[in-house]
């Protein structure tokens, strides 16, 4: 098919049949992944820039390597060492980028709709790698992705637990878009601190207390807890946001027999997620890095063709 | 006899029926009679104003004017250009300049600009600070800035956290002039230019929650009461800030109110898709709250309309939402979009006489008329049926900074006189 969008601002742009698509094309290159040699000429020539204006280790990584898998040339461009550093707008910094001719740039910024903004004045495809609280489209593809790769295409009936700062959240707010969209039952759980005043415009049953969240469920997110949360008044301390919130294995027991656990990391260790837990056998937080490569290099590969296959169509 | 000068002739006058002359000369009212078709005036120029509604020329108690400072965004000039085009006579300019209207070098600065620019209208009267530097730590030299023509004091863009502070500014401004206060409980809103709530939630916005402006309301409150000293709350955006009003104005409190169009007109909704345009401080509410604006308008709960008139240059809203400045471009057409309302029976000319040219007028003890002999001729012709489109060719302000911009009005000032000057005229097709 012609993928028929320009950018990937978030999931809520996503019909199911364009879900399906990615999640079919991801299943394609993962292969590409584990081979002994692991690179194909799909987007030789392409180039795509890595516009990451806050803080990255993941996603930049995961990014550059499914570009470079693909033979498409990667550009780092940080905010620190760069224009916005001294001062220039974002509006300025991205017509610059625009006039190097990229065929994508990837991009990541700490203002929500900031991906929505450069993708109004470029004419190459832009895919947000996280913008303020709003959206994480690609995290949460990925995420679905290897929840796909245990449950299969059943996903109705499924229940997955969404715990902690969901109020600053741009994962959280994507994967419920898409989770919900596919019939998914979504939990959120945190204290009320963390969550948004208006949890109704979420649409997701929401939890105070973390036992009654777990029961039955049949997947649990964790979020990473950025730790300035304490610092601005929102919690008393870590110590007490773990007595409350953090997932153990007594707790998790509450849950369905075969539950999974993720988290998009980086992890805290005993704040949101028990270590033992982090690392047993129902964790799917190392796969959901390796999804994410197939994912991304599936998401560069719709998004940089789009225009060839529409010509040829 | 005096011989009328300037004549508006066969025109319409919100609560008067039938046709009216109104005759002026030497920059005020003569009369104001039932119009005669035979009546001739050979010394005067006669206006034709069939079809216009007349108008008293309104003040707009609550302008952001950028000079000093920021002249890029707007200068006195291009300010008193975009009040004469609205059909203001008068404008109040909120005191945070840079440097900040502090001092009477900055005031007097102030008011050479408007009458080198603007000699014969309108009439500018500066806000003076109400802290040193807007800092929140000393009082400013009220007196003197009264002297040097302050009308009014306040903190606007930097409310003032300290109680006891703000209670000694309450306290020392009682006996010169009256203190505007900027409700906004700095700590709960911390800049944010949404409102917390559904929309905030989906766009991933730091909210700022009504109960953050409804906190300082208050505050206002009780100690004008506690003090028996006036207060004027500006720009009020939500139901919680009215109820508290309507309270407190049962009891007799000595509080007045102003709210500003963008809050009867428009909602949080508008800002969907990161609009910019639509940032505001405080921001934009929900409908419940716009609808008990209303209702608090037409009650006299809130005692005024005001602009809140915030210009800004393109590029200082051409970035992410959150890096964008707060404030909509308002002077231009703060009458021609309330007309919306007027023609849906929400509001009619009379309310926006009495909230947009006479009570702020009274509040703040400026001219304006009444149409009774001896009142200055201040008065503007509004044509109720003339479309146009906002654009940035039509604003006269150098911010272009509104939401309309692209949106059809119906309703446009084509003349705007000031102490019997015309300021503004737009011609008439086919007049």
């Amino acid at each position: 098919m012609n993928w028929p969008h320009k950018d990937l601002l978030d999931v809520s742009q996503l019909s199911r049949e364009d879900v399906d698509v990615v999640m079919r094309t991801a299943a394609s290159f993962r292969e590409i992944n584990s081979r002994p040699v692991k690179k194909v000429p799909t987007l030789k020539g392409k180039s795509v820039v890595l516009f990451f204006a806050e803080p990255s280790t993941r996603t930049k990584t995961s990014f550059d390597i499914a570009g470079k898998r693909l033979s498409a040339d990667t550009f780092g461009l940080a905010k620190s060492g760069s224009s916005l550093q001294k001062g220039e707008t974002l509006k300025d910094t991205v017509l610059t980028l625009q006039a190097m001719n990229p065929d994508a740039i990837v991009m990541r910024h700490s203002a929500s709709g900031a991906a929505d903004f450069v993708a109004r004045r470029v004419s190459c495809a832009v895919i947000n790698a996280g913008d303020g609280w709003h959206a994480h489209p690609t995290q949460a593809l990925l995420d679905l992705f290897t929840l796909r790769e245990v449950w299969g295409d059943e996903l109705v009936g499924k229940t997955v637990v969404i715990l902690g700062d969901i109020a600053h959240s741009r994962v959280a707010r994507s994967n419920i878009r898409l989770l919900t969209m596919l019939g998914v039952t979504v939990r959120l759980c945190a204290p009320r601190t963390l969550l948004p005043k208006d949890t109704q415009a979420l649409g997701a049953k929401v939890y105070y207390e973390l036992e009654p969240a777990l029961a039955g469920a049949d997947a649990v997110m964790c979020l990473r807890l950025q730790l300035e949360r304490q610092e601005a008044g929102l919690l008393p301390e870590l110590r007490e946001y773990a007595r409350r919130f953090c997932l153990t294995k007594d707790r998790l027991a509450l849950a369905a027999p075969e539950v999974k656990v993720m988290h998009p990391g980086p992890i805290n260790r005993g704040v949101e997620i028990a270590s033992d837990l982090a690392d047993a056998g129902n964790s799917l937080i190392l796969d959901q890095v390796a999804s994410g490569v197939a994912v991304r290099m599936a998401l560069l590969y719709l998004h940089i063709t789009r225009k060839e296959k529409g010509e040829t169509a | 006899m005096t011989l009328p000068d300037l004549v508006v002739a066969n025109v319409e006058v919100p609560g008067r029926d039938g046709f009216w002359t109104l005759c002026c000369a030497q920059g005020r009212v003569l009369e104001l009679v039932p119009h005669d078709p035979a009546a001739v005036f050979p010394e005067a120029r006669v206006i034709p104003g069939r079809g216009l509604l007349l108008m008293p020329a309104m003040t707009d108690a609550h302008t952001h004017l950028r000079e000093p400072g920021q002249e890029w965004k707007e200068d006195i000039a291009s300010g008193l250009s975009a009040a004469a085009g609205g059909g203001f006579s008068n404008i109040m300019c909120m005191a945070n300049t840079t440097p900040v209207n502090d001092n009477a070098s900055v005031t007097k600065l102030m008011l050479r600009r408007a009458a080198d620019s603007w000699p014969n209208g309108p009439r500018l009267f500066p806000v003076g600070a109400l802290t040193l530097g807007l800092a929140g730590k000393q009082l400013a030299p009220m007196e003197e800035l009264l002297a040097a023509g302050c009308v009014a004091f306040s903190n606007d863009g930097e409310p003032v956290a300290d109680t006891e502070l703000f209670r000694h500014a309450l306290e020392y401004a009682a006996d010169l002039a009256p203190v505007i206060d900027h409700c906004e409980d700095p700590y709960m809103a911390k800049g944010s230019g949404a409102n917390e709530g559904v929309m905030s939630a989906r766009l991933g916005l730091r909210g700022q929650p009504d109960v953050a402006e409804a906190l300082q309301v208050a505050r206002d409150i009780l100690l004008a009461e506690y003090l028996h000293a006036p207060v004027h709350l500006a720009h009020v955006s939500c139901r919680r800030a009215v109820e508290l009003i309507a309270d407190a104005k049962r009891r007799g409190a000595p509080v007045t109110a102003e709210t500003c169009p963008h809050y009867l007109l428009m909602t949080d909704a508008a800002l969907f898709g990161y609009d910019t345009m639509a940032k505001v401080n405080p921001p934009l509410r929900t409908d419940d709250d716009r609808l008990a604006l209303m209702q608090a308008l037409r009650e006299g709960v809130i005692d005024i309309l005001a602009t809140d008139h915030a210009p800004h240059a393109a590029h200082e809203k051409e970035t992410p939402f959150e890096d964008a400045k707060n404030g909509i471009t308002g002077l231009d057409t703060a009458l021609a979009s309330l007309w919306e309302l007027v023609r849906l029976g929400k509001l009619t000319a009379e309310d926006i006489a009495l909230r947009f040219a006479w009570r702020p007028a009274e509040i703040f003890k400026l001219p304006h008329c009444r149409f009774a002999t001896g009142d200055p001729a201040d008065f503007c012709l509004f044509d109720p049926e003339e479309s146009w489109v906002v654009t940035t060719e039509s604003l006269r302000s150098k911010g272009k900074n509104t939401p309309l911009l692209g949106q059809s009005l119906t309703g446009r000032v084509m003349l705007t006189v000031v102490g019997g000057h015309v300021v503004h005229e737009l011609a008439r097709p086919g007049a």
